[in-house]
């Protein structure tokens, strides 16, 4: 029997087995952003302990920043008390940081890939919860809290317990208007939002096969959504050519080497899987969020579930209520306040230009607010070269700097009151994007923009 | 270096019904702008509180509540590991739950807090129990793996490598992860992408 990618990558990494019967790992790459960090380097200095190898972590800044006016000190105190703590940690301790002055800042997920520093092969891991988004290079990424991340400074590892692997095979082909984030929304609805508790997320299959990086990093990146700690996706030719020439991947001959190593690192075609799950990638529609976790989502043309209904992932009447649909009720036609095309799940440069594919030459409707927030300033850059911000503003979509945005409610963009939100980023949860009645539809950039021009939830095939 | 054993816990419990509750709900996002964790216990599940009048934080019945029982999949959502420092804040010692998000779960033992599991068969009465008289009184033993409530024994599933943990005193892992640091840096001599290919 051969081996999976995790088996391959865990054991590599191994320091040791600890007495807790976990596995002590390596930590080949470390992200921080402002949010989670100030307390895990108040922790090390109260315990005297340095950081061991501050070559090896990098930081950014997206989750509190302002998308419109970044002028310091910010106005909201506690956000500039945040981003002062991460400059002064990042000054003290030697860490690379890429402030708000950088051309390189950016959500910490978007970023990671878009440098290079996120490769096959590697152990990641970040203050943040879907830094499952990496594996889509072939890591083996991991969201960790704010106790793990003071232990990834002071010693480059963390204390694990094994993970089983469960390959999601996607075969076939998608549908035309039907993206990655129909796929990953499917594969939670049919799995539940428990269902991958204990397991990495293998994705394979040749819907996978076929998909660009950007794609898959939009499927691991809801792994986590799922339940599963770790998502991935083999590396293969696709992501080595991804990789080539950006700016930390492996330069010349070593990155040839680099390859053949990263071919070596993959599952075996006869790997040993704890559990195999196939989809038919022909089956998925567009699928939209009707409740408050994502599991809670049905395709663009059926029905919201009713009370009762079998399969639903938890309490469909606390959902209806929150979310004031009708139970039995086309989710199309359902009218929105706000359209956000944005967050770590859906914001590079092929969902920008999806969006702007489907908003080109038309208006959005006179009663929404609709926004576009790229992930990074690369991202930005390259889409100004397109000139996809212009198609955005001419359609009446507000343009902002990059960073976390509306996805959830630690900067100036959130919702008010009870509005309804389509969303293209990665949680619907009650309160999720700033207010506490606030509510919010998941679906692709694509189906974002299509209903921020009709007003109401719409079909996106029907505007291709 | 090492923390604190932990193994039993005695204290009141407060029941918090629903399956799949997030970390938004336990700790809204607009309190995590911050740079402590000091004061979260004070905003535990604010937004639910405000809008259901009888919710069990508020309820001055489970104020010295010492163990929280829940359902399933608790707590699901982000890695902030200011959901189980909120609760801990505000008083909570340990979390008894149909299931557990493994996040929620690391973080908790992270900063010595257990979560311990409990079939759903033998939650529901006991919620029920704890509804009509709030100041029962339960006692939590990992190394016995059982909450004993009015004498009886309800058994509890705990991880193994975790219930060694907490009686060990081991939980807080950074004094463990540091014992051995040459090893740490034969580990990093020996990957490909660190030796440069
Ligand atoms: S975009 Fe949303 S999910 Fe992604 S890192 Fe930012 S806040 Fe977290």
């Amino acid at each position: 029997m051969g081996k999976t990618l995790l088996k391959k990558v865990w054991d590599l990494h191994t320091v040791r087995p600890l007495s807790t019967g976990q596995t002590q790992l390596f930590i080949g790459l470390h992200l921080i952003h402002e949010v989670t960090t100030p307390q895990a380097f108040d922790m090390l200095r109260a315990r005297g302990i340095g950081v061991a190898f501050p070559e090896r972590t990098f930081g950014t800044t997206d989750h509190i920043i302002p998308t419109l006016d970044q002028t310091r000190p910010f106005q909201d105190t506690l956000a500039e008390a945040m981003l002062s703590a991460l400059e002064r940690n990042c000054a003290e301790y030697n860490i690379p940081l890429w402030n708000l002055d950088s051309e390189n800042q950016g959500i910490v997920h978007v970023i990671g890939p878009e440098l290079g520093l996120t490769q096959p092969g590697m152990t990641i891991a970040c203050g943040d919860s879907h830094t499952s988004t990496h594996g889509a290079l072939g890591a083996v990424a991991f969201g960790i809290g704010t106790s793990q991340v003071r232990d990834v400074l002071a010693s480059q590892s963390l204390a694990f317990e094994p993970l089983k692997v469960r390959r999601i095979a996607v075969n076939g082909t998608l549908g035309n208007g039907v993206f990655a984030k129909d796929v990953i929304l499917e594969i939670i609805h049919r799995l539940g939002v428990q269902g991958g508790v204990g397991h990495a997320y293998e994705y394979g299959g040749t819907a996978v096969d076929a998909m660009s990086i950007e794609e898959r990093l939009t499927m691991c990146n809801m792994s986590i959504a799922g339940g599963a700690r770790v998502g991935y996706v083999n590396p293969d030719q696709t992501t080595f050519d991804y990789l080539r020439g950006r700016r930390f991947a492996p330069q010349g001959d070593a990155f040839d080497r680099a390859v053949s190593w990263w071919r070596s690192i993959a599952s075996d075609a006869d790997a040993d899987y704890d559990d195999v799950v196939e989809i038919a990638a022909a089956e998925i529609e567009p699928r939209v969020t009707w409740g408050i976790n994502p599991g809670q989502s049905v395709g663009v043309s059926e029905r919201i579930p009713a009370t009762g209904d079998a399969g639903t992932n938890g309490a469909v009447a606390e959902a209806l209520d929150f979310m004031g649909l009708v139970g039995g009720a086309p989710i199309m036609g359902t009218r929105i306040d706000v359209a956000f095309v944005g967050s770590c799940t859906n914001s590079r440069l092929s969902d920008l230009r999806e969006a702007a594919r489907i908003a080109k030459g038309r208006r959005v409707a006179s009663h929404v607010k609709a926004l576009v927030v790229p992930g990074s300033r690369a991202v930005l850059a390259a889409a100004e070269r397109e000139g996809l911000d212009q198609v955005f503003r001419e359609a009446g979509f507000e343009w902002r700097g990059a960073g976390c945005s509306r996805c959830l409610a630690m900067n100036p963009d959130r919702l008010e009151g009870n509005q309804l939100c389509a969303s293209s980023s990665n949680r619907n949860f009650k309160g999720r994007q700033g207010s506490p009645t606030g509510r919010t539809l998941l679906m692709s950039p694509a189906m974002v923009a299509a209903a921020a021009l009709a007003g109401e939830v719409v079909d996106v095939r029907d505007a291709l | 270096m090492s923390s604190r054993e932990i193994d039993r816990i005695d204290g009141s419990a407060l029941p918090l019904r629903g399956d799949n509750i997030d970390t938004d709900r336990i700790i809204p996002a607009r309190f995590l702008k911050a740079i402590t964790f000091e004061g979260l216990g004070d905003h535990v599940f604010e937004d639910d509180r405000a809008a259901m009048a009888d919710h069990p934080f508020s309820n001055p019945a489970y104020r010295q509540a010492r163990i929280i029982l829940t359902n399933a999949n608790f707590v699901s959502g982000s890695s902030r590991e200011h959901a189980p420092q909120a609760l801990n804040r505000w008083g909570i010692h340990a979390c008894v739950g149909e299931s557990f998000s493994e996040i929620f779960r690391g973080n908790s033992l992270a900063i010595g807090l257990p979560c311990v599991t409990m079939s759903a068969a033998d939650m529901g009465p006991l919620m029920d129990l704890v509804e009509r008289a709030p100041d029962t009184s339960l006692t939590l033993s990992l190394s016995d793996r059982t909450v004993t409530v009015d004498g009886q024994r309800i058994s509890i599933a705990v991880d193994a490598a975790v219930r060694d943990a907490f009686l060990a005193g081991t939980w807080d892992a950074t004094g463990l992860l540091l014992d051995d640091f040459e090893v740490v840096r034969g580990v990093a001599s020996r990957v490909p992408y660190i030796r440069g290919f």
